[in-house]
């Protein structure tokens, strides 16, 4: 069966791919990077962080490139002096958002949120910080979440539904006062459903899941998803 | 509260009703509520049950719609109108000088029962705002003094009046 495909150009770059693929997995298969927080290989995009913004000649639009899929004649620009300010002010965002102070973060150094506010130049957060204060879940045996880190991008509740198939983790409430919950928003101590497999703590692009005890580096495995939707789809 | 029997059975005719699909969790959840009166943790399990959904999701659907209620409202119910007009008219000091003079939360209800203060996103009166609603009387251009004279009347503290 041969699918249909599609001809863009991406950054002036000829690109040919088939019909429905994304502008990220698009962009990347002929070596273009588009920065991303919440988009996850082997997870379904969410288009939550809005870091992977793009822009498309002829409509002053930006569109999300993790679920945008190409069009034929596409004219896409991944970088530029405008993309590059609204990826400068999304970051900023996000770190006004909770509580984010690298110095005291399990995850300092092994942040995709403080590697991304780098690789921008990111040097200040223009925006009042909101600073959280939600408590701590230490109740589960190893793992921990500190909510006050989190950027709601929705990797751990995807590969915990999608990998490990027991959806634990959902979103409560909306908006600014969203958190991670489990089951029916319990202590994870007490959670009926899940199963300890950690891969939530794996995938979590900031320090707010860890394993107690254990350096961060260890625990971190973004690439788990990948590995796992690869091999398990080979018949 | 699932034990009783009757309403249990109210629930199991309209979970029928929609065939156990998981695509009306939010028709079921609606009916629940007018069973129930509200939707207990128990409540939601036995939800999350029936229709073959994880209880984390029916979770974040029930919070995500400030018409659902987890809680036991107390006999009266208070509802301040946390949208943009009321936001910027100050609705906040006034939801303040509730929870100050009737000791209760926002989301919450008073040790007795009698009071529950809850918030919503917008009652379409923008230009009456600050609105307030007590029971079912909307009151606008609502002030800390007015509000709290009318809870004082609605829970039947007749002396209110003479302040
Ligand atoms: S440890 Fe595994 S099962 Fe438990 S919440 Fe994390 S991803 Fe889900
Ligand atoms: S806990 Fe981590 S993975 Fe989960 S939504 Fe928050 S930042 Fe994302
Ligand atoms: S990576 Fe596209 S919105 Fe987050």
């Amino acid at each position: 069966m041969s699918t249909n495909t599609v001809k863009l150009k991406i950054d002036g770059v000829d690109v040919t791919a088939a019909e429905g693929t994304t502008i990220l997995k698009a962009a990347k298969d002929v070596g273009i990077i588009i920065p991303t927080l919440c988009s996850l290989e082997g997870l379904t995009a969410y288009g939550g962080c809005r870091l992977c913004l793009v822009e498309v000649s002829g409509t002053p639009k930006l569109f999300p490139a993790c679920t945008t899929p190409i069009g034929p004649g596409m004219d896409v620009t991944t970088q530029s002096d405008k993309l590059k300010e609204y990826r400068k002010i999304a970051v900023q965002l996000l770190l006004a958002e909770r509580t984010h102070i690298c110095s005291v973060c399990v995850a300092d150094d092994h942040c995709e949120l403080q590697a991304m506010a780098n690789q921008l130049g990111v040097d200040h957060v223009m925006f009042e910080r909101n600073w959280s204060r939600e408590e701590i879940d230490s109740t589960h045996d190893f793992l921990v979440i500190d909510r006050n880190r989190c950027i709601l991008c929705t990797r751990c509740i995807r590969v915990c539904d999608q990998i490990e198939g027991v959806h634990t983790l959902d979103l409560k409430l909306r908006g600014k006062d969203s958190q991670v919950i489990m089951d029916l928003d319990e202590k994870w101590g007490n959670s009926c459903s899940c199963t300890s497999c950690r891969k939530c703590a794996k995938v979590c692009p900031v320090g707010a899941i860890y394993v107690e005890g254990e350096p961060i580096e260890h625990t971190k495995k973004r690439d788990v998803a990948e590995f796992i939707v690869e091999r398990r789809n080979r018949k | 509260m699932i034990k009783d029997d009757k309403r249990r059975a109210m629930l199991e005719k309209v979970l029928k009703e929609h065939d156990y699909q998981e695509s009306a969790l939010l028709e079921i959840l609606h009916r629940a509520q007018e069973i129930y009166g509200y939707l207990d943790k128990e409540l939601l399990m036995d939800i999350s049950g029936s229709l073959n959904l994880p209880p984390s999701h029916v979770y974040g659907v029930v919070t995500f719609y400030s018409f659902f209620k987890l809680k036991k409202s107390g006999e009266h119910v208070v509802t301040g109108c946390l949208g943009t007009a009321c936001y910027v008219n100050e609705v906040e000091q006034i939801l303040e000088a509730i929870e100050q003079e009737f000791d209760l939360k926002r989301g919450g209800s008073t040790a007795d029962g009698k009071l529950s203060l809850l918030l919503t996103r917008c009652i379409g009166a923008c230009a009456m705002a600050p609105n307030i609603v007590v029971d079912y009387e909307v009151i606008g251009k609502a002030t800390k003094e007015l509000v709290i004279q009318k809870i004082k009347q609605a829970l039947g503290g007749v002396k209110a009046e003479t302040s």
